[in-house]
């Protein structure tokens, strides 16, 4: 899931500056799932500025509604007909909602309250680690389900480097050399002759946007 | 008994404080209570185990908030004592009252937008 982290709250409370009618939009989705941007939080963030704003006698009109998705057409439908008179909006969804709800309102200041940190993993509650990077071309089936993009702190499709230290990074004890784990799980599954073979590195310059039409799936002809 | 407290408390009954939210607390402080304090088990006494640890950690929370907003975040507190402590509960309520007069009223007002 998408991992997010709520912005300091003076960070915030610039960001809103002067305006004095906002709806706050939260998203259903990741950010809900990772304890960040869901209708709870979307509820306290709106509690905490619509306090701020009057201990400092700039009282605001704050509404709140959480939909489903960001992401997804359909769920920002519904704001369609509730967006008008608000001076701004909020949002505590990822990146990627913020930028599609900003494209979908041009006319309004859209403010994002949320840092979109990692794609991660849930390990407790309220407690997550990254995973992935996004990178485009995974390798995970061969170095054992460890992903050496994410894990090591150079990235190295071909590892490890002079600074892996008896299982440990250099640049610090408590980060795990990607890959001394990628050879022992790949030693435990006997798989280890596989640790050989030249990954090319993949050309991270010149990065555009990038898009995705699964198969059997097409972009509709309005569109090409 | 027949213990005397401070007429100011307004008690909120819960099952357990593990049920107490962020929201519960600083709803009671946008509608203007002037503070808000959790009364819970003795740490370790729990019957669901941890609900009045978890309350703590809400309270801590909302403490960090109000200290962002610029209140004062001791407005906020979590006390804890068992249920066959009667005397430490008005205790509580009498220590907790004399720090809000020592204060102030709450910078927001009493009643919602009671500046307009």
């Amino acid at each position: 899931m998408i991992v997010g982290k709520r912005k300091p709250f003076e960070e915030i409370k610039d960001l809103i500056g002067p305006y004095k009618k906002v709806l706050n939009v939260g998203c259903g989705t990741c950010v809900a799932v990772c304890l960040v941007g869901g209708e709870k939080e979307v509820d306290v963030l709106s509690a905490e500025i619509d306090m701020a704003r009057r201990l400092s006698k700039e009282p605001i009109d704050i509404d709140s509604i959480t939909v489903e998705r960001q992401c997804d057409r359909e769920y920002l439908e519904v704001l369609d007909d509730k967006v008008e008179g608000y001076d701004a909006l909020l949002t505590m969804a990822c990146g990627a909602g913020v930028q599609f709800l900003a494209e979908r309102f041009p006319e309004t200041p859209v403010l994002p309250m949320v840092d979109t940190t990692f794609i991660g993993v849930n390990q407790g509650v309220g407690w997550y680690e990254e995973r992935c990077r996004s990178c485009s071309s995974c390798v995970l089936g061969v170095t054992g389900g460890v992903c050496p993009v994410t894990m090591c702190a150079k990235s190295l499709y071909n590892g490890p480097c002079g600074g892996t230290n008896h299982g440990k990074c250099e640049i610090s004890d408590d980060q795990d050399c990607a890959w001394h784990m990628i050879y022992e799980r790949l030693e435990k599954q006997g798989r280890l002759d596989g640790i050989i073979a030249f990954t090319p590195a993949r050309e991270h310059e010149n990065q555009v946007p990038r898009t995705t039409i699964q198969p059997g799936y097409k972009k509709p002809e309005s569109e090409q | 008994m027949r213990l005397e407290y401070p007429a100011n408390v307004r008690i909120v009954r819960v099952p357990c404080t593990g049920k107490v939210d962020v929201m519960l607390m600083l709803r009671a402080f946008q509608k203007g209570a002037d503070g808000v304090y959790c009364v819970g088990c003795l740490e370790g006494t729990c019957h669901y185990n941890a609900g009045n640890l978890r309350c703590r950690e809400r309270v801590e929370h909302v403490q960090s908030m109000l200290d962002e907003m610029g209140m004062e975040k001791e407005r906020v507190r979590m006390y804890n004592l068992s249920s066959g402590e009667g005397p430490t509960f008005a205790a509580y309520a009498k220590e907790m009252t004399a720090y809000i007069k020592e204060v102030g009223p709450s910078p927001l007002g009493t009643a919602q937008n009671k500046d307009e």
